[in-house]
C-alpha cells in the first residue's frame, strides 16, 4: 500500500511540475559541472524551438549567476535537525504563464541568520533603482568590492536586475533558530 | 618574455600574451570554475610585462560572453593596463562586441568610464 502511495506521489509531482510549466527541477549540491549541464541543456533545448537569440542569452545570463550564488553563497551550517547544507539548493526553470512566453528562474537555499539583514538590504536598493541606478551600483561594486574566497564579487544579483529589466521577487522562510530559506525568483520576460 | 597561450573552452577564455610579436588579445567565453585561479598566471605576466612594456600597447577584447565573477577580474587587468599607461607607454582598448550585442557595447563603455584608458569600440 505504501508502495501505492509513494508511486502516485511521483505522479502527482509529474502533474505540479507541467501544471506549473516547470522544465527543470534539481534539488541538491550545485557544482561547476552541473551549472555547465544545465545552462547547456537550456541552450539546446531553446535551440530545439528556435527561441530568439537576445532572449536565449538572457535565459543562459540569468542561469548562470543564480546557479553560481547557490554554489557559492549557500551556507556550509548544518541545521539543528542535521541537515547539511554546504553548496546545496533548489533550482528550478520554467515558462511564465503569459501570452509571450517568458521565463522564469526559482532558487531556494539556506542562509544564516546573520546575514539575511544585509542580503534583504540589497534586494531591496537593487529593486529600488532604475536602469542608470543599477548600472552605477554594478559599477561602484566593481571598483570597490574584492572577489570573496570562494570567487564571488557581489555582482550576481544587480548583473541579474539589469539583464531582465525585472524586479527581484524574494522570500525567506525560518528553517531553525540560526537559518533561513531563501527564495529568489527571477522573471525573464519577452518585451 | 614568456608567451601565454591558452586555448578557450565552453567556459575560459582563448588567452594570448604575446610581448615580442605585440599581441595581448581575449577572445570567447568566460565563466571559470575558479575564476582566481584561472587568471593568476594572467595578471603575474602583465605585471612582468609592466617593467619593460613596448610602446605602443593594444590590449584586445573580443568576447563573447562573461559572468559577473570574471568582469571583476577584467576590471583588474585593464588597472594594470592604466598603471602602464601612467607610467608613460601608450595602452588602447580595443573592445570588440557582436553587432547586436548591446550589453557586449555596454560592458566596454562601462568599463572605459571606470579606467582612463582610450578604449576603440569595435563592432563584427
Amino acid at each position: 500500500m505504501e508502495n501505492v502511495d509513494y508511486m502516485k506521489l511521483v505522479y502527482e509531482f509529474h502533474n505540479e511540475m507541467l501544471a506549473n510549466k516547470f522544465t527543470l527541477v534539481y534539488e541538491g549540491e550545485i557544482t561547476h559541472q552541473i551549472t555547465k549541464a544545465f545552462t547547456s541543456l537550456a541552450e539546446n533545448k531553446m535551440d530545439s524551438y528556435s527561441e530568439d537569440a537576445s532572449m536565449k542569452k538572457k535565459v543562459f545570463h540569468v542561469m548562470v549567476e543564480c546557479l553560481q550564488n547557490l554554489s557559492k553563497h549557500a551556507e556550509e551550517t548544518v541545521a539543528e535537525d542535521g541537515t547539511n547544507f554546504a553548496g546545496n539548493g533548489i533550482f528550478i526553470v520554467g515558462r511564465l504563464d503569459d501570452e509571450n512566453q517568458g521565463y522564469q528562474i526559482l532558487t531556494g537555499n539556506a542562509v544564516e541568520k546573520t546575514k539575511v539583514v544585509e542580503l534583504k538590504a540589497l534586494l531591496e536598493k537593487i529593486n529600488q533603482l532604475d536602469k542608470d541606478g543599477l548600472k552605477e551600483l554594478f559599477k561602484k561594486q566593481m571598483r570597490e568590492g574584492s572577489l570573496s574566497e570562494k570567487g564571488g564579487a557581489g555582482l550576481g544579483l544587480i548583473d541579474i536586475a539589469r539583464k531582465t529589466g525585472e524586479k527581484l521577487e524574494y522570500n525567506f522562510i525560518d528553517i531553525d533558530d540560526n537559518n533561513s530559506f531563501f527564495l529568489l525568483r527571477t522573471k525573464i520576460s519577452r518585451k | 618574455m614568456e608567451v601565454i597561450k591558452i586555448k578557450g573552452t565552453d567556459d575560459t577564455p582563448n588567452v594570448i600574451l604575446d610581448a615580442e610579436s605585440n599581441i595581448i588579445e581575449f577572445s570567447g567565453r568566460s565563466l571559470p570554475e575558479d575564476v582566481v585561479t584561472f587568471y593568476a598566471p594572467v595578471i603575474q605576466w602583465i605585471e612582468e610585462y609592466a617593467k619593460s612594456p613596448n610602446p605602443k600597447t593594444d590590449v584586445i577584447f573580443r568576447l563573447e560572453y562573461f559572468n559577473t565573477a570574471s568582469s571583476k577580474i577584467l576590471l583588474d587587468i585593464l588597472l594594470k593596463f592604466e598603471d602602464i599607461l601612467n607610467a608613460g607607454s601608450e595602452v588602447v582598448v580595443q573592445w570588440y562586441f557582436q553587432e547586436d550585442d548591446e550589453d557586449m557595447e555596454e560592458a566596454g563603455e562601462e568599463y572605459s568610464e571606470i579606467v582612463d584608458i582610450p578604449f576603440e569600440m569595435h563592432s563584427y
